[in-house]
Protein backbone atom coordinates (compact mmCIF):
# COMPACT_ATOMS: atom_id res chain seq x y z
CA UNK A 1 0.00 0.00 0.00
CA UNK A 2 2.82 2.33 0.57
CA UNK A 3 5.03 1.31 -2.25
CA UNK A 4 4.10 4.45 -4.61
CA UNK A 5 5.80 5.91 -7.50
CA UNK A 6 7.04 8.45 -5.26
CA UNK A 7 9.77 5.63 -3.46
CA UNK A 8 12.49 5.63 -5.08
CA UNK A 9 13.39 1.96 -6.16
CA UNK A 10 16.04 -0.20 -4.27
CA UNK A 11 15.64 1.47 -1.12
CA UNK A 12 15.83 -1.35 1.59
CA UNK A 13 12.03 -1.73 3.39
CA UNK A 14 11.18 -3.34 6.43
CA UNK A 15 7.54 -4.23 7.30
CA UNK A 16 6.30 -3.16 10.44
CA UNK A 17 6.53 -5.99 12.31
CA UNK A 18 10.11 -6.34 11.32
CA UNK A 19 10.77 -3.24 12.28
CA UNK A 20 9.24 -3.41 15.97
CA UNK A 21 11.70 -6.81 15.80
CA UNK A 22 14.70 -4.96 14.91
CA UNK A 23 14.31 -2.51 17.55
CA UNK A 24 14.06 -5.01 20.33
CA UNK A 25 17.34 -5.78 18.46
CA UNK A 26 18.93 -2.40 19.35
CA UNK A 27 18.74 -0.99 15.90
CA UNK A 28 18.90 2.69 16.05
CA UNK A 29 15.21 4.46 15.10
CA UNK A 30 15.15 7.58 13.39
CA UNK A 31 12.33 9.47 13.15
CA UNK A 32 11.99 11.96 10.36
CA UNK A 33 8.91 14.00 10.07
CA UNK A 34 8.01 16.89 11.80
CA UNK A 35 8.76 18.24 15.26
CA UNK A 36 4.89 19.03 15.25
CA UNK A 37 4.08 15.56 14.91
CA UNK A 38 6.93 14.23 16.94
CA UNK A 39 5.18 16.20 19.48
CA UNK A 40 1.81 14.13 19.51
CA UNK A 41 3.80 11.10 20.37
CA UNK A 42 6.98 9.23 19.13
CA UNK A 43 8.89 5.81 19.71
CA UNK A 44 10.08 6.65 22.76
CA UNK A 45 14.09 5.50 21.33
CA UNK A 46 13.83 7.11 18.64
CA UNK A 47 15.72 10.40 17.65
CA UNK A 48 14.31 12.83 15.54
CA UNK A 49 15.82 14.63 12.82
CA UNK A 50 13.04 15.83 10.13
CA UNK A 51 13.72 14.82 6.19
CA UNK A 52 14.74 18.58 5.33
CA UNK A 53 17.92 18.36 8.04
CA UNK A 54 18.73 14.45 7.19
CA UNK A 55 21.65 15.50 4.17
CA UNK A 56 22.64 18.55 6.69
CA UNK A 57 22.60 16.71 10.13
CA UNK A 58 22.70 13.16 9.92
CA UNK A 59 26.60 12.82 10.39
CA UNK A 60 26.39 14.64 13.50
CA UNK A 61 23.38 12.50 14.52
CA UNK A 62 24.60 9.17 13.55
CA UNK A 63 28.41 9.43 12.71
CA UNK A 64 29.24 5.49 12.07
CA UNK A 65 28.03 5.30 8.62
CA UNK A 66 27.98 1.75 9.75
CA UNK A 67 25.26 1.81 12.32
CA UNK A 68 22.17 -0.17 12.04
CA UNK A 69 19.08 2.22 11.87
CA UNK A 70 15.36 1.61 11.14
CA UNK A 71 14.20 4.90 9.72
CA UNK A 72 10.33 5.83 10.14
CA UNK A 73 8.25 8.66 8.98
CA UNK A 74 4.38 8.84 9.64
CA UNK A 75 3.40 6.56 6.62
CA UNK A 76 7.16 5.49 4.62
CA UNK A 77 6.81 7.83 2.42
CA UNK A 78 9.20 10.22 3.68
CA UNK A 79 11.51 7.59 5.22
CA UNK A 80 12.42 6.01 2.51
CA UNK A 81 13.88 9.31 0.51
CA UNK A 82 15.85 9.94 3.73
CA UNK A 83 17.23 5.91 3.27
CA UNK A 84 18.14 7.20 -0.01
CA UNK A 85 19.69 10.78 1.32
CA UNK A 86 21.54 8.29 3.92
CA UNK A 87 22.60 5.90 1.29
CA UNK A 88 24.19 8.74 -0.71
CA UNK A 89 26.54 10.00 2.14
CA UNK A 90 27.70 6.01 2.13
CA UNK A 91 25.40 5.13 4.92
CA UNK A 92 25.20 1.40 4.32
CA UNK A 93 22.65 -0.01 6.84
CA UNK A 94 20.39 2.21 7.27
CA UNK A 95 16.44 0.65 6.14
CA UNK A 96 13.13 2.05 6.10
CA UNK A 97 9.85 1.29 7.52
CA UNK A 98 6.81 0.77 5.08
CA UNK A 99 3.84 1.43 6.88
CA UNK A 100 2.11 3.97 8.91
CA UNK A 101 2.92 4.62 12.79
CA UNK A 102 -0.78 3.25 13.26
CA UNK A 103 0.42 0.00 12.13
CA UNK A 104 3.35 0.41 14.59
CA UNK A 105 0.82 1.06 17.65
CA UNK A 106 -1.61 -1.45 16.50
CA UNK A 107 0.79 -4.08 16.02
CA UNK A 108 2.19 -3.31 19.75
CA UNK A 109 5.38 -1.26 19.17
CA UNK A 110 6.56 1.06 21.64
CA UNK A 111 4.88 4.63 21.68
CA UNK A 112 4.94 8.14 23.80
CA UNK A 113 3.19 10.84 23.98
CA UNK A 114 4.97 13.46 25.46
CA UNK A 115 3.05 15.65 28.47
CA UNK A 116 2.98 19.64 27.23
CA UNK A 117 5.69 21.08 28.78
CA UNK A 118 4.24 24.44 27.39
CA UNK A 119 1.18 26.47 27.48
CA UNK A 120 -0.59 27.27 23.83
CA UNK A 121 0.89 31.07 24.02
CA UNK A 122 4.40 29.55 24.41
CA UNK A 123 4.27 27.41 21.78
CA UNK A 124 3.56 30.17 20.38
CA UNK A 125 6.14 32.40 21.49
CA UNK A 126 8.66 30.25 21.12
CA UNK A 127 7.94 28.00 18.35
CA UNK A 128 11.30 29.13 16.15
CA UNK A 129 13.67 28.05 18.49
CA UNK A 130 10.96 24.92 19.67
CA UNK A 131 11.89 23.72 15.90
CA UNK A 132 15.46 23.58 16.52
CA UNK A 133 16.65 19.98 17.93
CA UNK A 134 18.79 20.69 20.83
CA UNK A 135 15.43 22.87 22.14
CA UNK A 136 12.21 21.92 21.44
CA UNK A 137 9.86 21.56 24.36
CA UNK A 138 12.05 20.22 27.35
CA UNK A 139 14.60 22.95 25.99
CA UNK A 140 12.48 25.20 26.52
CA UNK A 141 10.45 24.16 29.48
CA UNK A 142 14.40 24.60 31.14
CA UNK A 143 14.70 28.20 29.80
CA UNK A 144 11.57 29.05 31.15
CA UNK A 145 13.29 26.98 34.53
CA UNK A 146 16.05 29.36 34.52
CA UNK A 147 17.51 32.52 36.40
CA UNK A 148 20.01 34.23 35.11
CA UNK A 149 21.62 36.31 37.09
CA UNK A 150 23.14 40.33 35.31
CA UNK A 151 26.17 42.01 36.61
CA UNK A 152 25.43 45.53 35.56
CA UNK A 153 22.39 46.73 33.18
CA UNK A 154 24.89 48.87 30.82
CA UNK A 155 26.71 48.36 27.87
CA UNK A 156 27.38 44.66 28.15
CA UNK A 157 24.27 43.46 29.96
CA UNK A 158 21.87 45.64 28.11
CA UNK A 159 22.09 43.04 24.48
CA UNK A 160 22.41 40.15 26.96
CA UNK A 161 19.31 40.93 28.73
CA UNK A 162 17.25 41.93 25.68
CA UNK A 163 17.73 38.70 23.97
CA UNK A 164 17.82 36.20 26.81
CA UNK A 165 14.28 37.61 27.79
CA UNK A 166 13.37 37.76 24.41
CA UNK A 167 13.69 33.63 23.92
CA UNK A 168 12.11 33.13 27.92
CA UNK A 169 14.52 33.34 30.23
CA UNK A 170 12.17 32.69 32.88
CA UNK A 171 13.68 35.18 35.76
CA UNK A 172 16.52 37.45 35.07
CA UNK A 173 18.08 39.69 38.10
CA UNK A 174 20.08 42.80 37.09
CA UNK A 175 22.38 44.16 39.58
CA UNK A 176 23.28 48.01 39.27
CA UNK A 177 22.91 50.73 41.74
CA UNK A 178 23.55 53.60 38.67
CA UNK A 179 20.77 55.68 36.98
CA UNK A 180 20.32 56.26 33.12
CA UNK A 181 22.64 58.74 31.98
CA UNK A 182 22.36 60.30 28.73
CA UNK A 183 26.33 59.05 27.57
CA UNK A 184 24.94 55.56 28.36
CA UNK A 185 22.51 55.61 25.39
CA UNK A 186 24.99 55.26 22.49
CA UNK A 187 25.45 51.58 23.75
CA UNK A 188 23.44 50.85 26.44
CA UNK A 189 20.41 49.97 24.28
CA UNK A 190 18.32 48.52 26.88
CA UNK A 191 17.51 52.46 28.12
CA UNK A 192 15.95 55.29 26.49
CA UNK A 193 15.69 59.18 26.12
CA UNK A 194 12.70 59.87 28.53
CA UNK A 195 13.83 57.65 30.92
CA UNK A 196 17.53 59.98 31.71
CA UNK A 197 17.97 59.89 35.42
CA UNK A 198 15.55 56.47 35.95
CA UNK A 199 17.75 54.03 38.18
CA UNK A 200 18.87 51.60 35.48
CA UNK A 201 17.24 48.33 36.88
CA UNK A 202 13.86 50.39 37.23
CA UNK A 203 14.54 51.40 33.61
CA UNK A 204 15.29 47.81 32.33
CA UNK A 205 12.61 46.35 33.57
CA UNK A 206 10.14 48.22 31.84
CA UNK A 207 12.41 47.51 28.61
CA UNK A 208 12.43 43.79 29.41
CA UNK A 209 8.71 43.29 30.57
CA UNK A 210 7.44 44.96 27.35
CA UNK A 211 9.38 43.05 25.51
CA UNK A 212 8.40 39.46 27.42
CA UNK A 213 5.79 40.25 30.05
CA UNK A 214 6.28 36.64 31.15
CA UNK A 215 10.36 37.37 31.85
CA UNK A 216 10.29 37.80 36.03
CA UNK A 217 13.18 40.56 36.21
CA UNK A 218 14.27 40.97 40.05
CA UNK A 219 16.09 44.44 40.53
CA UNK A 220 19.28 44.40 42.49
CA UNK A 221 19.66 48.11 42.92
CA UNK A 222 22.65 48.11 44.70
CA UNK A 223 26.79 47.39 43.82
CA UNK A 224 28.30 44.07 44.34
CA UNK A 225 30.56 44.00 46.92
CA UNK A 226 32.05 41.26 48.89
CA UNK A 227 29.65 42.03 51.47
CA UNK A 228 26.54 40.75 49.26
CA UNK A 229 27.65 38.75 46.64
CA UNK A 230 27.06 35.66 47.81
CA UNK A 231 23.63 36.32 48.79
CA UNK A 232 23.14 38.16 45.02
CA UNK A 233 24.14 35.06 43.25
CA UNK A 234 23.11 32.15 45.65
CA UNK A 235 19.64 31.47 44.02
CA UNK A 236 21.04 32.24 40.25
CA UNK A 237 22.00 29.17 37.75
CA UNK A 238 24.68 31.26 35.86
CA UNK A 239 25.88 34.70 36.47
CA UNK A 240 26.98 37.20 33.14
CA UNK A 241 29.53 39.48 34.17
CA UNK A 242 29.62 42.74 32.65
CA UNK A 243 31.64 45.36 35.29
CA UNK A 244 33.69 47.93 35.16
CA UNK A 245 36.32 47.46 37.34
CA UNK A 246 39.19 44.95 38.75
CA UNK A 247 37.66 44.40 42.38
CA UNK A 248 34.36 43.17 41.07
CA UNK A 249 35.39 41.13 38.84
CA UNK A 250 37.46 39.23 42.00
CA UNK A 251 35.00 39.55 44.62
CA UNK A 252 32.64 38.10 42.16
CA UNK A 253 34.89 35.29 40.99
CA UNK A 254 36.16 34.03 44.58
CA UNK A 255 32.36 33.91 45.22
CA UNK A 256 31.09 32.14 41.91
CA UNK A 257 33.84 29.65 42.70
CA UNK A 258 32.93 28.55 46.20
CA UNK A 259 29.03 28.28 45.21
CA UNK A 260 30.01 26.70 41.88
CA UNK A 261 28.18 29.53 39.70
CA UNK A 262 29.36 29.23 36.13
CA UNK A 263 30.19 33.00 35.20
CA UNK A 264 30.30 34.20 31.94
CA UNK A 265 32.98 37.20 31.55
CA UNK A 266 33.10 39.68 28.69
CA UNK A 267 35.39 42.97 28.82
CA UNK A 268 35.47 45.84 26.19
CA UNK A 269 38.03 48.09 25.20
CA UNK A 270 38.16 50.92 22.68
CA UNK A 271 37.50 48.87 19.59
CA UNK A 272 38.64 45.21 21.33
CA UNK A 273 36.71 42.79 23.32
CA UNK A 274 36.74 39.38 24.93
CA UNK A 275 34.91 36.80 26.38
CA UNK A 276 35.07 33.80 28.57
CA UNK A 277 33.31 30.86 30.32
CA UNK A 278 34.34 30.15 33.76
CA UNK A 279 33.28 27.09 34.99
CA UNK A 280 34.21 26.28 38.65
CA UNK A 281 36.58 23.11 38.73
CA UNK A 282 35.51 22.16 35.02
CA UNK A 283 37.89 24.95 33.87
CA UNK A 284 39.86 27.56 34.74
CA UNK A 285 38.47 30.74 36.80
CA UNK A 286 39.49 34.13 36.49
CA UNK A 287 42.38 34.35 39.34
CA UNK A 288 43.32 31.44 37.19
CA UNK A 289 43.84 33.58 34.32
CA UNK A 290 44.78 36.64 36.12
CA UNK A 291 46.30 35.98 39.43
CA UNK A 292 46.93 39.28 40.71
CA UNK A 293 44.89 43.03 40.07
CA UNK A 294 47.02 44.87 37.25
CA UNK A 295 47.26 48.79 39.30
CA UNK A 296 44.30 51.35 38.85
CA UNK A 297 46.24 53.42 35.60
CA UNK A 298 46.50 50.65 33.28
CA UNK A 299 42.51 49.49 34.08
CA UNK A 300 40.72 52.18 32.50
CA UNK A 301 36.84 52.49 32.52
CA UNK A 302 34.89 52.92 29.37
CA UNK A 303 34.40 56.49 30.96
CA UNK A 304 38.07 57.31 30.84
CA UNK A 305 39.09 54.89 27.40
CA UNK A 306 35.57 55.71 25.29
CA UNK A 307 34.13 52.62 24.05
CA UNK A 308 32.38 51.74 20.27
CA UNK A 309 28.72 51.73 20.49
CA UNK A 310 28.29 48.62 18.91
CA UNK A 311 31.15 46.97 20.72
CA UNK A 312 29.69 46.27 23.99
CA UNK A 313 26.71 44.64 21.41
CA UNK A 314 29.01 41.80 19.59
CA UNK A 315 30.29 41.11 23.03
CA UNK A 316 27.51 40.76 25.44
CA UNK A 317 25.43 38.63 22.88
CA UNK A 318 28.53 36.11 23.08
CA UNK A 319 27.73 36.20 26.30
CA UNK A 320 24.51 35.47 25.95
CA UNK A 321 25.00 32.91 23.59
CA UNK A 322 27.11 31.08 26.06
CA UNK A 323 24.45 31.17 28.83
CA UNK A 324 21.79 29.07 26.49
CA UNK A 325 24.33 26.50 25.63
CA UNK A 326 25.24 26.53 29.78
CA UNK A 327 21.71 26.27 30.14
CA UNK A 328 20.77 23.68 27.58
CA UNK A 329 23.78 21.57 27.90
CA UNK A 330 24.74 21.65 24.96
CA UNK A 331 27.84 22.55 22.36
CA UNK A 332 31.35 23.62 23.23
CA UNK A 333 30.99 26.88 26.21
CA UNK A 334 34.02 29.09 25.94
CA UNK A 335 35.60 26.92 29.39
CA UNK A 336 39.25 27.16 28.68
CA UNK A 337 38.97 29.80 25.94
CA UNK A 338 39.28 33.32 25.54
CA UNK A 339 38.19 34.64 22.65
CA UNK A 340 39.58 38.24 21.48
CA UNK A 341 37.26 40.42 18.98
CA UNK A 342 39.08 43.05 17.44
CA UNK A 343 36.16 45.23 15.65
CA UNK A 344 38.59 46.93 13.44
CA UNK A 345 39.86 43.85 11.64
CA UNK A 346 36.77 42.02 12.05
CA UNK A 347 38.57 39.30 13.58
CA UNK A 348 38.34 36.83 16.05
CA UNK A 349 41.53 35.17 18.01
CA UNK A 350 41.42 32.53 20.32
CA UNK A 351 43.78 31.31 23.16
CA UNK A 352 43.78 28.49 25.53
CA UNK A 353 43.96 29.18 29.15
CA UNK A 354 44.16 26.60 31.70
CA UNK A 355 43.38 25.83 35.47
CA UNK A 356 46.05 26.66 37.74
CA UNK A 357 46.14 23.91 40.14
CA UNK A 358 48.29 26.57 42.52
CA UNK A 359 45.02 29.07 42.03
CA UNK A 360 44.50 30.55 44.84
CA UNK A 361 40.29 30.26 44.62
CA UNK A 362 39.39 27.37 42.90
CA UNK A 363 43.09 25.23 43.11
CA UNK A 364 43.75 22.68 45.29
CA UNK A 365 44.77 23.99 47.84
CA UNK A 366 42.22 26.68 48.19
CA UNK A 367 40.22 24.63 50.42
CA UNK A 368 36.72 24.23 48.52
CA UNK A 369 36.07 20.82 47.72
CA UNK A 370 35.85 20.16 43.90
CA UNK A 371 32.23 18.46 44.25
CA UNK A 372 29.91 17.80 41.60
CA UNK A 373 30.69 19.80 38.32
CA UNK A 374 28.41 22.80 37.41
CA UNK A 375 27.25 21.89 33.70
CA UNK A 376 26.32 18.26 33.46
CA UNK A 377 28.05 17.66 29.79
CA UNK A 378 31.21 19.82 30.71
CA UNK A 379 34.32 18.21 29.89
CA UNK A 380 37.28 18.55 31.94
CA UNK A 381 39.88 21.44 30.34
CA UNK A 382 42.56 20.86 32.75
CA UNK A 383 46.14 20.70 31.63
CA UNK A 384 49.00 19.80 34.07
CA UNK A 385 51.15 23.11 34.92
CA UNK A 386 52.59 25.27 37.18
CA UNK A 387 52.51 29.09 36.99
CA UNK B 1 60.52 37.53 12.46
CA UNK B 2 57.67 36.81 14.23
CA UNK B 3 54.34 38.95 14.75
CA UNK B 4 53.82 40.17 17.77
CA UNK B 5 50.13 41.82 18.70
CA UNK B 6 49.73 44.94 20.78
CA UNK B 7 46.54 45.11 23.00
CA UNK B 8 44.87 48.18 22.91
CA UNK B 9 45.76 49.41 26.31
CA UNK B 10 49.75 49.49 25.48
CA UNK B 11 49.29 50.83 21.53
CA UNK B 12 50.90 54.06 23.20
CA UNK B 13 53.55 52.97 23.64
CA UNK B 14 54.45 51.37 20.28
CA UNK B 15 52.56 54.28 18.57
CA UNK B 16 49.20 53.18 17.97
CA UNK B 17 50.69 49.74 16.35
CA UNK B 18 48.81 46.86 16.78
CA UNK B 19 50.90 44.34 15.27
CA UNK B 20 54.33 44.78 14.79
CA UNK B 21 57.29 42.75 13.91
CA UNK B 22 60.09 41.34 16.14
CA UNK B 23 63.28 39.26 16.00
CA UNK B 24 64.44 36.34 18.70
CA UNK B 25 64.25 32.68 19.05
CA UNK B 26 62.64 33.46 22.59
CA UNK B 27 60.34 35.21 24.15
CA UNK B 28 63.21 36.53 26.03
CA UNK B 29 65.02 37.89 22.92
CA UNK B 30 61.73 38.52 21.20
CA UNK B 31 60.95 41.07 24.21
CA UNK B 32 64.47 42.47 24.42
CA UNK B 33 64.11 43.26 20.21
CA UNK B 34 60.91 45.46 20.75
CA UNK B 35 62.03 47.06 23.89
CA UNK B 36 65.11 48.56 22.20
CA UNK B 37 62.30 49.72 20.04
CA UNK B 38 59.47 50.54 21.97
CA UNK B 39 61.40 51.08 25.50
CA UNK B 40 57.63 52.15 27.12
CA UNK B 41 57.34 48.92 26.85
CA UNK B 42 59.00 47.07 29.21
CA UNK B 43 57.72 48.67 32.44
CA UNK B 44 54.02 47.77 31.08
CA UNK B 45 54.53 44.32 30.25
CA UNK B 46 57.16 43.37 32.90
CA UNK B 47 58.16 43.52 36.55
CA UNK B 48 62.28 42.98 38.04
CA UNK B 49 62.87 41.09 34.52
CA UNK B 50 59.76 38.76 35.13
CA UNK B 51 56.60 38.80 32.97
CA UNK B 52 54.35 40.80 35.31
CA UNK B 53 51.35 38.64 37.34
CA UNK B 54 48.96 40.62 35.18
CA UNK B 55 50.15 40.07 31.86
CA UNK B 56 49.98 37.02 29.64
CA UNK B 57 52.03 36.34 26.64
CA UNK B 58 50.97 33.27 24.71
CA UNK B 59 52.94 32.26 21.61
CA UNK B 60 50.20 31.39 19.11
CA UNK B 61 47.48 30.27 21.25
CA UNK B 62 49.61 28.66 24.50
CA UNK B 63 50.33 31.04 27.37
CA UNK B 64 54.40 30.40 27.79
CA UNK B 65 53.59 30.51 31.91
CA UNK B 66 52.55 26.76 31.00
CA UNK B 67 55.77 26.45 28.72
CA UNK B 68 59.27 27.69 29.34
CA UNK B 69 58.42 30.87 30.33
CA UNK B 70 60.77 33.34 28.77
CA UNK B 71 62.55 30.46 27.54
CA UNK B 72 59.88 29.49 25.49
CA UNK B 73 60.88 29.12 21.79
CA UNK B 74 59.50 31.77 19.21
CA UNK B 75 59.13 30.67 15.74
CA UNK B 76 59.59 32.79 12.50
CA UNK B 77 55.72 32.37 11.81
CA UNK B 78 54.66 31.92 15.07
CA UNK B 79 52.28 34.97 16.42
CA UNK B 80 53.33 36.37 20.23
CA UNK B 81 50.11 38.04 21.52
CA UNK B 82 50.48 39.88 24.62
CA UNK B 83 47.29 40.25 26.97
CA UNK B 84 46.89 42.44 30.56
CA UNK B 85 43.81 42.10 32.19
CA UNK B 86 41.26 44.32 30.74
CA UNK B 87 38.13 45.56 32.91
CA UNK B 88 35.74 47.65 30.83
CA UNK B 89 32.29 46.92 30.75
CA UNK B 90 28.83 47.95 32.25
CA UNK B 91 29.21 51.50 32.84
Amino acid sequence: MTNQSATPPRIPEVTVPEAIHLAEQGYRILDVREAGEWNQGHIPTATLLPLAEVANRVESVIPDKGTRVVVHCAAGVRSARAVARMQALGYTNAVSMRGTIFDWRRAGGAWEVPQSLLTPAQERRYSRQLLIPEIGQKGQRRLLDSRVLLIGAGGLGSPAALYLAASGIGTIGLVDDDVVDESNLQRQVLHTADRVGVPKTESARITLNALNPETRIVEHRERLTADNVERLIADYDVVVDGTDNFDTRYVLNDAAVRLRKPVVHGSIYRWDGQVTTFVPFDGPCYRCMYPTQPPEELAPACAVAGVLGVLPGIVGLLQANEVFKLLLGVGEPLAGRLLMFDAMGTTFEEVRIWRDPACPACGDAAGVPAATAAVPNGAAYQEAGVR
Amino acid sequence: MSNVRIPPVLRETTGGSRTVTAHGATVDEVLGDLFVRYPALRERVTTDGELSPFVNLYVNDRDVRYREGLATAVGPDDTVILLPAMAGGAR
